[in-house]
């Protein structure tokens, strides 16, 4: 894989992973519920411990684990495709696995970014927005006095 | 010691169906759903998968149901939870340059580039009871900003750094950090273990010792340098993949504190830093964290370690309130043969004392002593 092949798949399995349940709920629908591929791994719960910096940008350290739930698949046409979704739902890292390996087909791929990776990753920009602009409206101008004034 | 018994099981299962019928409260109410506790209680639920040390709010939410509100025994179940899962690696480092800021202050620098956002708080609240909350009163609608907060806003010891009068980090030498659910602690441990051990330590152990640094036991005097919360992504490298992919975002509370420091024989005068991170918005905690790891950092510094807050064995071996809570705990287990033996021996003692000194040589004193 080329390195802009390695930052597409990067960018559309983020997208995958922090999609909300109903939403691949409806992707999957769009996409006609794909049948016909083999678990190369069963979904399967597990953790990563997730680390973190000292100072935030030092050496680094374990701040605590986090669920992560991973499922691999193959397609009848031989596409492999892979998940690793934060929590503990199984079907949509089966699901994320499978679109995963489906825009491994170049010629799928634009009709899958129009149809499902786009409509998520505005979804997701959207919700990051909203919370952005209610933080935004909480910005806060202290002014130092003079002691003594009022 | 505790010696096993035998028998009670009828008793034990018939308390455990009574704590399970007084757990659901009046039958004539509605029951918790997970949804309402993560959403409704999202504190106590950050507080939970922070020193449970596993992110994940449905599971922090279900330990908060069946604890009854029991913090510190969901704590335990989210732990107890932990161990059946296996482990599929370790994240990259997650960056909070990159955050999405929720919330961002400094108690330190008025103008910090990027601004400060209150965010969600009970900072400047007169803490007065709310009664129409016991009404389920609506809020009002959050009020929305014409634009969002910029992306990646420095940290302010970036902001100020260059000009050397705060410490700068070590970027390390990227070797994995220690790891103490894999190997226990020994002492003295490094920082970044301690830090793993304060990340989950209980909230009110740190607590009590980051008052006890400012009260004048150990010589801090800390500013709030940067407090931020929001969201950062997570990014794991899959064995098959070969290149990191974001699993999700979670949310945390960074501090970093800053303190003065007059400088050792090797270094020059400058502001020092404690850091502080957890899950979600466990924010007195994160402070907390950060004045005991400045604390902690005392060896390093050349300060002369005079207080509780300074000695890391005792802060690291009593931080962590699930295995206090086992040790304290345990003394309700039945302990009939060792009391048994101590009050054979209390008998023995006295009616020894009774029976006066033996030919007044001071042996039996002695034997008393042993």
């Amino acid at each position: 894989m080329t390195s802009s092949d390695i930052a597409a798949r990067r960018r559309w399995m983020g997208v995958l992973a922090k999609a909300r349940p109903p939403e691949i709920d409806e992707a999957w629908s769009a996409l006609g519920a794909p049948s016909g591929y083999v678990h190369l791994r069963r979904p399967e719960t597990g953790l990563a411990m997730v680390r973190g910096r000292m100072g935030g940008d030092g050496a680094a350290f374990n701040v605590g684990e986090m669920t992560v739930t991973r499922c691999s698949v193959r397609l009848a046409d031989g596409a492999v495709g892979h998940a690793y979704v934060a929590g503990r739902d199984a079907s949509h890292a089966e699901r994320a696995a499978v679109i995963d390996a489906l825009l491994q087909d170049e010629e799928r791929r634009a009709s899958i970014e129009a149809l499902v990776i786009a409509p998520l990753e505005r979804a997701q920009a959207e919700r990051r927005d909203m919370a952005s602009r209610k933080a935004a409206a909480t910005r806060v101008d202290f002014f130092t006095m003079i002691r003594g004034e009022t | 010691m505790y010696v096993a018994v035998k028998g009670g099981e009828k008793a034990i299962d018939n308390a455990h169906r009574l704590m399970a019928e007084e757990r659901r409260g009046d039958p004539g109410t509605p029951p918790l759903s997970l949804d309402q506790i993560a959403g409704q209680l999202g504190l106590a639920v950050d507080r939970v998968m922070t020193e449970g040390s596993v992110y994940d709010r449905e599971l922090a939410a279900l330990a908060v149901k069946q604890a009854q509100g029991d913090l510190i025994e969901a704590i335990f179940l989210v732990r107890a939870y932990r161990t059946t899962l296996p482990r599929f690696g370790a994240s990259e480092p997650i960056d909070t340059a990159g955050m999405a800021i929720r919330r961002r202050i400094s108690a330190a620098f008025k103008d910090l580039p990027g601004g400060q956002m209150l965010g969600p708080t009970y900072d400047y609240t007169h803490r007065l009871l709310d009664f129409g909350l016991a009404d389920g009163a609506a809020p009002e609608p959050a009020a929305v900003g014409a634009a969002p907060v910029e992306r990646d806003i420095p940290r302010v010891a970036e902001v100020l750094g260059h000009e050397g009068l705060i410490e700068r980090e070590e970027p390390g030498d990227g070797a994995a950090p220690g790891d103490l659910t894999r190997q226990p602690l020994a002492y003295p441990a490094g920082r970044d273990l301690r830090l793993q051990n304060l990340a989950r330590g209980d909230e009110g152990f740190l607590l009590a010792l980051a008052y006890s640094g400012q009260r004048g036991y150990g010589n801090t005097h800390p500013f709030a340098g940067e407090i931020r919360m929001g969201e950062v992504a997570v990014e794991l490298v899959p064995e098959e993949l070969g290149f990191p992919v974001e699993i999700g975002e979670i949310t945390v509370t960074e501090c970093q504190m800053i303190n003065q420091f007059k400088g050792s024989k090797t270094q020059p005068p400058q502001f020092t830093r404690g850091y502080g991170l957890s899950f979600g918005r466990a924010e007195r905690k994160a402070m907390a964290m950060a004045l005991v790891d400045r604390a902690l950092r005392c060896a390093e510094l050349g300060e002369e370690p005079v207080s509780p807050a300074q000695d890391q064995e005792f802060v690291l071996s009593h931080s962590d309130n699930v295995e206090a809570s086992g040790f304290v705990q345990h003394l309700k287990l039945p302990h009939y043969v060792d009391f048994q033996s101590e009050l054979e021996l209390i008998r023995r003692l006295r009616a020894r004392e009774a029976a006066g000194p033996p030919g007044g040589d001071g042996t039996g004193t002695r034997e008393a002593a042993e």
